[in-house]
């Protein structure tokens, strides 16, 4: 495959996954919880750019909504709720210790070749692009796993959590055009009630258990103790 | 097509009514009337379906069938009686001041929130819908499990929420490869409509749509509660108010086994391959056996049967992975069965906890010399339960296993071991339980029995005789998910 010689929609959709992956990769190394909810409202503003750049390209017009949803949920609204509530927190000062920081990147890495490993059987049924792509998403979705068992702080878990919704959506957005208008919608509905709890229950933990470590939630077990 | 309307819109306007309203004195009551009203508008839907036969709203939006409305029905009816339990259950919560007005109203617009996005489930034709209702009952019930609001509790909700959340976003993007497969077809209109893909699904590339199961089965596969994506299950159950664990799992993890079912159908008939059945057994053995060897390890009375409901989810998802008809014929059954004593033993078991002020097990005794209706009301469930005759668990154990020797005879007997581990599990802890010493000073409480009494009652009449429209009405699902009919 000879990037120069596809047409501008593939070799913008071909860059823009390789960016998405790099900010999955930089959210799974950031210890500090302010910078880490930055990185992830710049994957945001790149998905709102692939959405617009397919719905220019494919002359799709129900995509512009799409990319303006994702901007104002993704970039602006959930960025700035997780930003207010981290310093209403004063949770910010609080630097992570990420034990095993490059165990954790190997395993990221790992998870990414094993992506194109799951999806190649696709590549019989369509483009190398369309590979591509959808080895991109759901090696996002599988990296914001990663971010969830590597953290400890509930924080990063909502930011797991979101950006896998972003691999969902870099997916649909790619690999199929959009989802029609009313699931895209309600999958946007669901990301925006789900902002919302978590922010509820970044007070209950906090009450509860008086810190937002995750790793103190431990009452629970099968075992007795 | 007016009656699947009303079934919708029913609950839609109890949540937006109890959510403006606030908590009033007969909120109680008026949760029994909207599921009540719902009761009827769904045995309604029920009967131009088996006049009519499939029905597809105009847009196609909305898709009936003899397969999915008798879970509408069976959905109502656990919604009815559990809001008939709950309304004396929630009083004496209050009473207690384990809970203050403001999380009865979000209790009770909650409830209403969730059958809505059961029937949501249930009803809906796109499979991306079905995807968002999903979703959308795990945020109606994330609240409901921390409503107590002790650090358990709002420990379990957060690990139901994070667990289902990332678990079920494996079903989108299995739902996303769905909709590429049909797109790759080309020409299809409405791509994501379940009855456009099932008629187009010899066209559709089968790799896809094997790698589309995968995923979905473990995103659908982590609400089920199949092993090992259960954790969240029985913590959920135990930490959640008990009307709440009556719903989950009468009605939650079955609507779960729906979709997985709704999918593999798609897939069966794209790959001609067994692939979805055997991830299906596999999952679902695993999860037999798990539940049934956790069940003696448990010190709460609602864990324990948090894992009674794994071990049968699992069987059900077995049954249905074998697929002939007789197998599915028997998983629709149990289906059914397992809803209405679930429920019923949640109920009980609300009961005789809150008369004995305790989960523990150790600590809840003597419950036929305190409350006699209460004792003997767990005692029955969990024979039926167990899978005792002629109650109707029975019946459709006893047909699964059956299609286990027909098809698999080298699997029947782990499903027998599975069977005895299990039973021997329940009763070990229950027999102290009923028959055990009464602790001084524990009183009687009041307690409405009444949906316990007809749940058994339901089940056992299951269990001698099928009644002819309900086989009938089985049957007619049965030949819809596996091509023949059973009998």
């Amino acid at each position: 495959m000879n990037i120069e010689q596809l047409d501008f929609y593939t070799q913008a959709v071909l860059s823009l996954a390789a960016l998405v992956g790099l900010t999955s990769f930089l959210m799974l190394g950031q210890g500090r919880v302010l910078r880490l909810i930055f990185v992830f409202a710049v994957q945001g503003l790149l998905l709102a750019l692939t959405t617009a750049v397919a719905a220019y390209s494919m002359n799709i017009h129900h995509l512009y909504i799409s990319a303006a949803l994702t901007l104002i949920l993704k970039v602006i609204f959930i960025p700035w709720m997780l930003r207010r509530l981290v310093l209403q927190m004063d949770m910010h000062r609080d630097v992570e210790a990420l034990k095993n920081n490059s165990a954790v990147m190997l395993g990221g890495a790992s998870l990414m070749v094993f992506s194109y490993y799951i999806l190649h059987p696709i590549v019989q049924t369509s483009s190398l692009v369309m590979l591509n792509a959808l080895a991109v998403s759901l090696s996002v979705m599988l990296l914001g796993m990663l971010l969830m068992i590597s953290h400890r702080q509930a924080v990063a878990h909502v930011v797991g959590f979101m950006s896998i919704e972003n691999g969902l959506f870099f997916a649909a957005v790619v690999a199929t055009h959009g989802m029609p208008m009313v699931v895209e919608l309600g999958v946007a509905f669901d990301v925006l009630i789900a902002a919302v709890l978590f922010g509820i229950f970044f007070f209950h933990i906090r009450t509860s258990i008086d810190s937002l470590d995750v790793d103190k939630l431990n009452r629970l077990s099968e075992v007795e103790k | 097509m007016i009656a699947a309307y009303l079934v919708l819109l029913i609950p839609l306007f109890g949540m937006a009514f109890f959510s403006l309203a606030g908590h009033r004195a007969d909120s109680g009551l008026l949760n029994i009337r909207l599921n009540a009203v719902n009761l009827v508008a769904t045995v309604w839907l029920a009967i131009n379906v088996l006049r009519e036969g499939t029905i597809l709203s105009s847009g196609k939006a909305f898709l009936i069938d003899p397969f999915n409305v008798y879970l509408i029905v069976l959905t109502a009816f656990v919604g009815l009686t559990t809001a008939i339990f709950s309304a004396p259950y929630m009083e004496h919560e209050k009473e207690i001041g384990r809970l203050n007005d403001a999380r009865l109203k979000l209790y009770h617009a909650m409830y209403q929130g969730f059958m809505l996005s059961m029937y949501l489930v249930l009803m809906t034709n796109n499979m991306g819908i079905l995807w968002v209702a999903m979703e959308g009952a795990t945020l109606a019930t994330v609240l409901l499990v921390s409503l107590y609001r002790t650090p358990e509790s709002v420990e379990a909700a957060w690990k139901y929420f994070i667990l289902c959340g990332v678990g079920i976003a494996q079903a989108l993007f299995g739902t996303i490869l769905l909709y590429y497969a049909a797109e790759q077809v080309g020409s299809l209109e409405n791509a994501l409509l379940w009855s456009v893909l099932y008629e187009n699904a010899d066209k559709l590339n089968p790799e896809v749509l094997e790698i589309a199961f995968v995923f979905l089965l473990i995103g659908y596969g982590t609400k089920i509660g199949l092993v090992p994506l259960h954790n969240w299950l029985p913590d959920a159950h135990s930490e959640g108010p008990t009307p709440m664990s009556a719903v989950l799992s009468g009605l939650l993890l079955n609507d779960a086994l729906y979709a997985v079912v709704r999918n593999k159908m798609l897939v069966d008939g794209a790959s001609h391959s067994d692939m979805a059945g055997f991830l299906m057994m596999g999952f679902g053995l695993l999860s037999f056996l798990v539940g049934a060897l956790f069940l003696h390890r448990q010190k709460d009375i609602k864990r324990l049967f948090s894992y009674s409901s794994i071990e049968h989810m699992g069987m059900m998802t077995f049954a249905f992975g074998i697929g002939g008809p007789l197998a599915t014929f028997a998983a629709l059954l149990h289906m059914t069965v397992h809803s209405l004593t679930k429920s019923a033993i949640f109920v009980t078991v609300g009961h005789a906890s809150q008369l004995a002020g305790t989960q523990s097990m150790e600590k809840i005794r003597g419950l036929i010399k305190t409350q006699p209706e209460i004792g003997w009301g767990l005692l029955i469930g969990t024979v039926s339960i167990a899978g005792f005759p002629p109650f109707g668990v029975f019946t459709s154990e006893f047909l699964v296993l059956l299609a286990t020797m027909h098809s698999y005879p080298w699997l029947a007997p782990l499903l027998l071991l599975g069977i005895g581990i299990a039973f021997a599990g329940l009763f070990r802890h229950i027999q102290p339980i009923v028959y055990g010493d009464k602790p001084e000073g524990q009183q009687p409480i009041k307690a409405n029995l009444w949906p316990v009494m007809i749940h058994l009652g339901l089940v056992l009449w299951l269990g001698l005789a099928i009644p002819g429209f309900l086989a009938d009405w089985f049957s007619q699902a049965t030949i819809l998910i596996s091509g023949s009919a059973p009998l």
